[in-house]
């Protein structure tokens, strides 16, 4: 491999992985604070790709008020979905609130399927995105740029808001021992409503720049990004935020190295990405960051 | 065991009539409401078999459609006529062995079987990190299992032929087939879960801890459950592969576990009564949900017809159940002889009481 085109890979793993981490940093969320895999999460970054592509295609939005509109809409997608399936299993076994979530996700996707139609739609893409540029020998496209950049300062924003507010010194308490909040006096539904909007906030932006990246959207793009983003999640101790991030990272590169080392195995990147996750599940379920599980009898 | 033995001859009777209505139906039945039961009977073996681990074992495994695969792959390359083979693998060639034989008709039964078998090495493979995994991880490692035998299956093309998967399976599974496997499936399991094993799992599902200190051997009792499962589950897939004739990667994707999740969840986590009831119940919804996807005309009002519809209301169906009626529609209740002999007693003696009444008062 030539440094040209391995400079070209890295810029594309990390933009791949910048992805990967918006999109596990909302799992992650939700699984510490409610210990539930949101298996919607995934169909709510393809949601979030399709408001931007219909304010842009119907209502002929500029590409950036399109997006700021398409992630705050999917963030109330994000709240409804709570509302409506989550909260009323909140208090039931954990199998029936996984089941709730499937459901959820397999009714997003249909009802997708329905309303738009299986045909994959050619997303319009902002001429900054498209554009070429060279840095060093390498030639990057603008997305292989501006993915990582405005990922990683909505990365900041989002430690901030986590770290800093108040509304983030909530969510770390509930995450902590919810029966103590909420002793507390803090309105744990709200504050897990919030959680929804901001994971939902942040796969709706993976989303729009995933389509900036590849420029189709369908109803069952979610699936695999949102498969892979989960991995991520687990691979860097779910739960945790910043082993989201870097667990993201890490599944972008090894895909996309991967499949620029050993081209003849492009077809199995999936397959090796999920053969990954059972080898960390196997030898370290709680990831890089994440913390020993306790028993508690 | 004078009981044990009237129960043994009461279901000998059952299979005894369930096969003469079998022979009854495929005499006079025309091939639709056959395919319909034949779907519905393979539903119910991968259902059942399903419901061992998700319901008895308590644990949610989203897995069963690479079990299926596994098993519906096996089968198809076993009894693929020789010359279709070389019909199907015309990019590149067969592997050996299965580019040199193919079993005959009356050697479906072994095909099926060892499909099952695949399913079930698959399923050990499986259940050796749910030895170690817990609720939600076990729910992701059976998913990604089932995503790798997606990939595997598009891409190991001499042995699956990718994409386009096979065509021309012969069709050998009839209604014989397919419900002599349901009733063994339902009879197996049925009979695991009353056995001590059984009630080693019903007591990892309802507290793992506490079983494995009351001396339960929790990795062989959930590996005894997911094998189990892994088999029957192989065993659906070769008979569903056989039944439409066609097999491809497509076929096994996650909305196959989808549709068992809907039975096993509608019918009751934990009942097997209620997977076999479903089980039927399902393949007769989806052709009654046809409906909604046809256009409709009602007067001068049209409605176009919106192919996947059925989908979009199976997961309404399947949330709400989860938010209403959490315990599907016969929880964990188990149709017995017990309970057939008592309830035909209790209404006999109601009866004879009424009657005693009606004399005395008149």
């Amino acid at each position: 491999m030539t440094l040209e085109t391995f400079i070209q890979q890295l810029m594309n793993g990390i933009s791949l992985g910048s992805l990967y981490a918006l999109i596990a940093i909302g799992y992650t969320m939700v699984y510490g604070i409610l210990r539930l895999i949101n298996f919607a999460h995934s169909d709510i970054f393809m949601v979030g790709a399709y408001f931007a592509f219909f304010l842009v295609a119907v209502f002929r939005l500029p590409w950036g008020a399109s997006a700021i509109l398409a992630v705050v809409l999917t963030a109330l997608v994000g709240m409804i979905v709570d509302r409506a399936a989550y909260r009323p299993v909140r208090n039931a076994p954990r199998i029936s609130a996984l089941i709730t979530a499937v459901g959820v996700s397999f009714f997003l996707e249909n009802l997708g399927l329905v309303t738009v139609g299986a045909r994959p739609k050619a997303f319009q893409r902002p001429d900054v995105m498209a554009r070429v540029i060279p840095i060093g020998p390498a030639a990057v496209s603008g997305v292989s740029i501006w993915v990582p950049i405005l990922s990683l300062a909505l990365l900041a924003l989002l430690l901030f808001i986590v770290y800093r507010t108040k509304v983030g010194m909530a969510m770390r308490s509930v995450s902590t021992d919810i029966e103590t909040t909420r002793l507390m006096g803090v309105d744990v539904d709200r504050v897990i409503s919030y959680t929804f909007a901001i994971g939902s906030a942040l796969a709706a932006a993976g989303g729009i720049m995933w389509a900036y990246k590849y420029p189709q959207i369908n109803p069952l793009m979610g699936i695999y990004p949102g498969w892979k983003a989960f991995t991520a999640a687990v691979v860097g101790g779910i739960g945790n935020i910043t082993g989201a991030m870097l667990g993201g990272f890490l599944i972008g590169l090894v895909e996309i190295m991967t499949v620029a080392v050993l081209p003849s195995l492009s077809g199995y990147r999936d397959g090796i990405i999920f053969t990954l996750l059972l080898i960390f599940l196997l030898l370290r379920p709680t990831g890089i960051l994440g913390e020993p599980l306790k028993e508690k009898v | 065991m004078e009981r044990r033995r009237l129960h043994l001859i009461l279901t000998l009777a059952l299979i005894a009539v369930i096969f003469l209505a079998l022979w009854w139906a495929d005499t006079h039945l025309g091939e639709f409401p056959l395919r319909v039961a034949r779907t519905g009977a393979i539903y119910v073996v991968a259902a059942v078999a399903y419901n061992l681990v998700n319901g008895i074992t308590g644990q949610f495994s989203l897995g069963p459609n690479g079990f299926m695969a596994l098993g519906g792959y096996t089968t198809a390359l076993l009894i693929l006529p020789l010359q279709q083979k070389q019909f199907v693998w015309f990019l590149e060639p067969l592997m050996w062995p299965f580019n040199s034989f193919s079993l005959p008709a009356y050697m479906f039964g072994l095909a099926v079987v060892l499909g099952g078998v695949v399913g079930a090495l698959g399923a050990l493979l499986v259940g050796i990190p749910s030895f170690r995994l817990r609720g939600d991880y076990l729910a992701i490692a059976t998913f990604g299992f089932g995503e790798i035998i997606f990939v595997l299956a598009n891409n190991l093309i001499p042995l699956t032929n990718g994409p386009l998967g096979m065509k021309g399976i012969p069709e050998y599974a009839n209604v014989y087939w397919c419900f002599g496997a349901a009733v063994v499936a339902t009879l197996v399991v049925s009979n695991i879960a009353n056995s001590s094993y059984g009630r080693a799992m019903k007591a990892i599902r309802d507290d793992e801890i506490a079983a494995e200190a009351m001396g339960v051997n929790v990795f062989r009792t959930k590996m005894l459950s997911f094998v189990t499962s892994g088999f029957f589950g192989g065993v659906a897939g070769g008979l569903l592969v056989s039944l439409i004739t066609t097999v491809s990667p497509t076929l096994f994707t996650f909305g196959m576990t989808f549709n068992l999740l809907i039975i096993i969840v509608l019918g009751g986590l934990g009942s097997i009564t209620g997977s076999v009831f479903t089980g039927f119940g399902f393949a007769l919804m989806s052709e009654v949900l046809r409906v909604v996807e046809a256009p409709i005309n009602i007067g001068a009002l049209h409605i176009p017809g919106v192919p996947g519809m059925r989908m979009v209301v199976f997961s309404v169906l399947l949330i709400l159940l989860m938010i209403f009626y959490r315990r599907g529609l016969f929880g964990q209740f188990e149709l017995s002889w017990d309970w057939v002999l008592s309830v035909l007693r209790v209404s006999r003696g109601v009866q004879e009481w009424k009657r005693e009444r009606k004399t005395e008062s008149s």
